[in-house]
Parts: structure tokens; C-alpha cells; sequence
């Protein structure tokens, strides 16, 4: 008997030791993990602090060292790189930018919203084939149909509009939302919704009136992750939109180093700086959204 | 929800049924239709069987080319960002302080993801006299022309998709974090060394982000369009002609919208093979918890 409780003493005493020697590994680990950290998130930011700072430099400072700070300041960049060679300013593309932002965002928020609820809170006929596709959906590469897309709206005279960027995400076009807002909706307990039901409130009633109002953070995300892509929608815009004055900024930019501005570094890069920040301001006002975002579906990118 | 009838659930989802069939079912059919026809912008289509394929497969060079720098981008690149995201997230995953901070930081480029802006700063930066090469000449290399080489050429994309490894990396981070970590005292009390206890407790219960970060990053890495079509234009010597790019210039350039629709879907069958195969071996490798194997 007393010689059992030696024994677990010394396994107790043991067990400490080996906790002490693990503390000491933490500690130097420790110290490895914070360089190896502020090494890596210098690597990662000092790009975009270069390219802030080039954007204030002369064009013959820009590529004479590999500091930030420019010499002599200048917003030479900025004023004649808003003016663009083209009879536009990038005032228009911006605009252009946000006629295209906008009803997407709304579009996909709405749509995604009720096809989701349609499959977390409802049976019918065909659910599981059309969840199966959702999941296939995902996993479609655009490229095989961007073709046939193009061919389809070519013939329904939509061509150089913004319709083919507006219309499918009507029609809840990207399938990734659909799982993020369901996702959320699992969590959500459905002894509400019950509750609305007695009460006399139809299916759209308790959506509007129930769900929605828990599902915000939620659409907030999904609204926050598509303003993000479109933003840096590159292919759809090059595709469909022809017109210099329809131009969205990403467009206008690829434009400014076709041209002879290609070697007005400090134009291009100014004009890189003020396409990267609404992205940039819009990430940091909500990064809460965007990290329950991407933990709930999981995220391309 | 009895009493409103057993279509109501049908009446939501509907938009999504529409949108399935109008812009993704019926394209992705008729650009298999299309792929078995010559078809030129303003003449119509006209059948001409596996011609298309025939074409692709023996004879077209651009195509080999493009077929295997695809490859050896998509090689490279995935492996590479899941191994660094995996890294980063290993070394976040404790209570360090200022952890925040860091995950915002890392996570930065991730949003700025592929936006031209971005592919044009690299442009500016790799060039000759750019950021990089003045960095590796103040500390005593050489300067390197990345885009004369081939072989660094495409290796600029890579380096800007590892830039952008954020969102793989939070995605691991979560699963990390959500790992029980009893299991490691356990482990501890049992003896195990750390590097045991990574690949006994963390590597398995992590296989399934794995996988999924795997199939993710790989059908984006197959579609990369944005950077070779900025950076390089697909130079030099067709060595960052990815497929995405040729047959968005066989389509939207020449017209030539039958061919295109084939070279599409000769990507598209080695990404489904890929997914397929990733698919299969996930059983012997991707670990479910609650699941009886072990």
C-alpha cells in the first residue's frame, strides 16, 4: 500500500520534471517562433509599403534603391495619373467599379440568402440531387463554360453591359456563399422559427423576421467576400466590357501599361496604390467577419 | 412547415436551379458540344468530330508547351503554399502574443489576392533594375533577369501565389485550434517527443483541411490566369503560357471559339482526374474524427 503511494509520488515529481523541461523548450522556441513570425510578415508587407512609398517618388527614384521613403515626395504621380491617357479620369473607373460592385453585392447577398434557407430549413423533392450539384458546382472549373456564357450572352445582346457581371449572381451564381450562409444557418437553433409558425407567420415572414435578423453577420460576409472579388475581377470585365468609358479600375489600370504610360512609373504605381485601397480599408474596418467568414466555409484565395 | 406544402422548400432554392441550368449546366454541355466542331466567330458551327482533340494531342506544339509549364506550375505552387501555410500556421498556433497581428498581416495579400494592382507591383518589382534585384545586389548576389529566363520566369507567379498563402494558412490555423488539447498532454504524460506528437495527434486529425485546401488550391493553380497574362504575357518562350491564357487567346483573340472549347476540356479532364484521384486515395489518408478506422 504505502509503497504504491511512493510510486505515484515519484511519477508525480517525474511529471513535473518533464513539464519544467518543456516549459525551457517553450521558452526557446519561443524566441524562434517570433523571428521566424517578424521575418515572414516583414517579407509579406514591405511590397506593399514599397509600393505606397514609390507612388510618392520621382520616376527616376523608383527603381534607384530599395528604400521606401521617398526623397522628395511628390504627388506627381497621383494628380497625372488620375488623369489617365484616356479622355477619362480614373474618378470614371472608380464609378464604373462601383456600378458593377454594387447590385452584384446586393444580387448575391439576397439570392444565396433564400437558396440557402430553401435547403437548411425545407424537404422536398430533389433536395439531395440539388445539393449534390451545388457541392459539383464548386468544383467546376469557369473555364469550361466561360465560353458557351460568352456565346449566350453574345445573343442576348449583352455584350459591352454589365448584365453578364450582374445577372448570374441573381441566381445565387456562386455556389460558395450558398455553403458559407448555410454553415451559419445550421448553428442557428430553430426554436424560433418554430415559435414564429405558431404564431401565424409563413415561411417568408419567419425568414424576413427571424432569420434574417440572426443571419446578418453572415451576409455581411458574404456581401464583404464578394465586394473583394469583384474588386479583383479581371477576366470577366476584360471579356465583356469593350468601351474605354466602361471601363472598372482593373481594366483601366492594365490599360495604363499598355500605353505610352508604361513609363511613367510613379502614374502606374499611384494608381495601383488607390485600386488596392478600397480593399485594404474595407478588410480592416470588418476583419472580424471576413475570420468568421473563411472559418466557416472555408475560402478560395 | 407542413401546411405550407412540400414544394415550399422548392420555391427558395428555385434562383439557384435557374441559374444551375442557364449558366453553368447548359454551357458546360455546350461547350463539350462545341469542343466537336469548328467553330469561328460569324460563320456558325460545323461538326467536325474529334478532329479538335486529334489536333491537340499530336500536333499542336503551343499546346504541349503550355501543357507541361501548366503542370509544372501547378506542381510547384500548390505543394509549396500548402507546406509554407501549414508552417506559418503550426508556429501561430500558441499563445503568443500579438497573434493577431500577425494573422492580419499574413492574411493581407490574401485579400488582395488577384487583383491587377498586385500583379503589376510585381512586375515592377522583379524587374531588372526592381525591389528584388536591388535587395540581392546590396547583400552581395547577383542580379538576376527574371523575366529572360525561362525558368525564373514562371517562378515569379509561384513566388506571388506563396505570397497570397493567407487563406489556406487561417483555414489551418482554425483546425489547429479547435484540436483537443488534452491529447497532447496525454501524449506528454505518455512521453512522446513534440515531433512525435505532430505527426501521432496534429497531422491526422488536420488531413481533412488538408485535402480540402489541397483540391481548392489546386483548380484555382489550374485556372491562373491573372499573373502570367500581367507579368509575363506568357514569355518568355511560351515558358509561363499557361493553359488558361492560351485558350483565352484561342477564344477571344483568333475566335476560334470550337478549339478553344477543346483545349478546356482537356484541362478540365486532368483537373477532374486529379480531383477524382485525390478523391479515391482520401480514404487511406484523410482521417474523419467519430470515424471507426483508425
Amino acid at each position: 500500500m504505502s509503497q504504491s503511494i511512493i510510486h505515484s509520488d515519484n511519477a508525480i515529481e517525474r511529471a513535473e520534471q518533464l513539464l519544467a523541461v518543456q516549459r525551457r523548450r517553450q521558452n526557446i522556441s519561443l524566441a524562434i517562433r517570433y523571428t521566424i513570425l517578424a521575418v515572414v510578415g516583414f517579407i509579406m508587407l514591405y511590397p506593399l509599403i514599397w509600393l505606397i512609398g514609390a507612388s510618392f517618388k520621382t520616376n527616376s527614384e523608383i527603381f534607384a534603391g530599395a528604400g521606401f521613403m521617398p526623397e522628395s515626395p511628390t504627388f506627381d504621380g497621383y494628380a497625372k495619373g488620375w488623369e489617365t491617357s484616356t479622355p477619362y479620369t480614373f474618378g470614371r473607373f472608380f464609378w464604373n467599379t462601383f456600378l458593377i460592385i454594387a447590385p452584384k453585392t446586393i444580387f448575391t447577398v439576397i439570392s444565396c440568402t433564400a437558396v440557402a434557407y430553401g435547403f437548411a430549413r425545407f424537404e422536398f423533392p430533389g433536395k439531395k440531387i440539388l445539393f449534390a450539384s451545388l457541392i459539383a458546382t464548386l468544383l467546376l472549373p469557369n473555364v469550361v463554360t466561360r465560353i458557351p456564357q460568352y456565346l449566350l450572352f453574345r445573343d442576348l445582346g449583352w455584350l459591352d453591359t454589365y448584365l453578364p457581371l450582374w445577372v448570374p449572381s441573381a441566381f445565387a451564381g456562386d455556389a460558395f456563399f450558398v455553403f458559407m450562409l448555410l454553415q451559419f444557418l445550421r448553428a442557428i437553433p430553430r426554436d424560433m422559427e418554430e415559435a414564429a409558425r405558431v404564431d401565424g407567420a409563413n415561411s417568408f415572414q419567419t425568414l424576413i423576421y427571424v432569420v434574417v435578423p440572426m443571419l446578418v453577420p453572415a451576409m455581411i460576409s458574404v456581401a464583404l467576400f464578394q465586394f473583394m472579388w469583384t474588386m479583383n475581377d479581371f477576366l470577366g470585365p476584360l471579356i465583356y466590357v469593350s468601351s474605354v468609358d466602361k471601363f472598372p479600375v482593373s481594366l483601366a489600370l492594365k490599360l495604363s501599361i499598355d500605353t505610352a504610360e508604361a513609363f511613367e512609373w510613379n502614374r502606374i504605381l499611384a494608381m495601383s496604390v488607390l485600386t488596392l485601397l478600397p480593399s485594404l480599408v474595407v478588410f480592416f474596418l470588418s476583419q472580424k467577419y471576413f475570420v468568421e467568414g473563411i472559418s466557416a466555409g472555408g475560402v478560395k484565395g | 412547415m407542413s401546411g405550407d406544402g412540400r414544394l415550399l422548400g422548392f420555391w427558395y432554392v428555385l434562383p439557384y436551379l435557374i441559374g444551375l441550368l442557364v449558366f453553368t449546366a447548359i454551357p458546360f454541355l455546350g461547350s463539350l458540344y462545341l469542343s466537336f466542331t469548328d467553330y469561328r466567330l460569324m460563320q456558325g458551327a460545323s461538326f467536325i468530330g474529334l478532329e479538335n482533340y486529334a489536333d491537340i494531342l499530336t500536333s499542336d506544339r503551343t499546346f504541349t508547351r503550355s501543357f507541361n509549364v501548366t503542370m509544372l506550375y501547378v506542381l510547384i505552387t500548390v505543394p509549396l503554399k500548402l507546406a509554407f501555410a501549414l508552417f506559418i500556421a503550426g508556429i501561430l498556433n500558441s499563445k503568443l502574443k500579438g497573434i493577431g497581428f500577425f494573422r492580419t498581416a499574413y492574411y493581407v495579400p490574401s485579400i488582395l489576392g488577384g487583383s491587377i494592382a498586385v500583379a503589376v507591383l510585381w512586375r515592377y518589382m522583379f524587374a531588372d533594375t526592381g525591389l528584388i534585384n536591388m535587395v540581392l545586389t546590396s547583400i552581395g548576389f547577383e542580379a538576376i533577369n527574371w523575366f529572360g529566363n525561362p525558368g525564373t520566369a514562371l517562378f515569379t507567379i509561384t513566388l506571388l501565389r506563396l505570397w497570397q498563402f493567407g487563406s489556406a494558412m487561417v483555414i489551418f490555423l482554425a483546425a489547429l485550434q479547435s484540436i483537443d488539447k488534452s491529447l497532447y498532454e496525454a501524449a506528454a504524460i505518455d512521453g512522446a517527443k513534440p515531433w512525435r506528437a505532430f505527426f501521432a495527434i496534429t497531422l491526422p486529425l488536420l488531413t481533412p483541411v488538408i485535402f480540402f485546401n489541397l483540391i481548392m488550391q489546386m483548380v484555382q493553380a489550374f485556372q491562373e490566369f491573372n499573373g502570367p497574362y500581367i507579368i509575363t504575357q506568357g514569355g518568355p518562350l511560351k515558358s509561363t503560357y499557361l493553359l488558361p491564357l492560351y485558350i483565352y487567346e484561342m477564344a477571344f483573340k483568333k475566335f476560334d471559339m470550337g478549339y478553344a472549347s477543346a483545349i478546356a476540356w482537356v484541362l478540365f479532364a486532368v483537373i477532374m482526374v486529379l480531383t477524382l484521384i485525390a478523391f479515391w486515395s482520401s480514404k487511406h489518408w484523410v482521417y474523419y474524427a467519430g470515424d471507426k478506422r483508425s
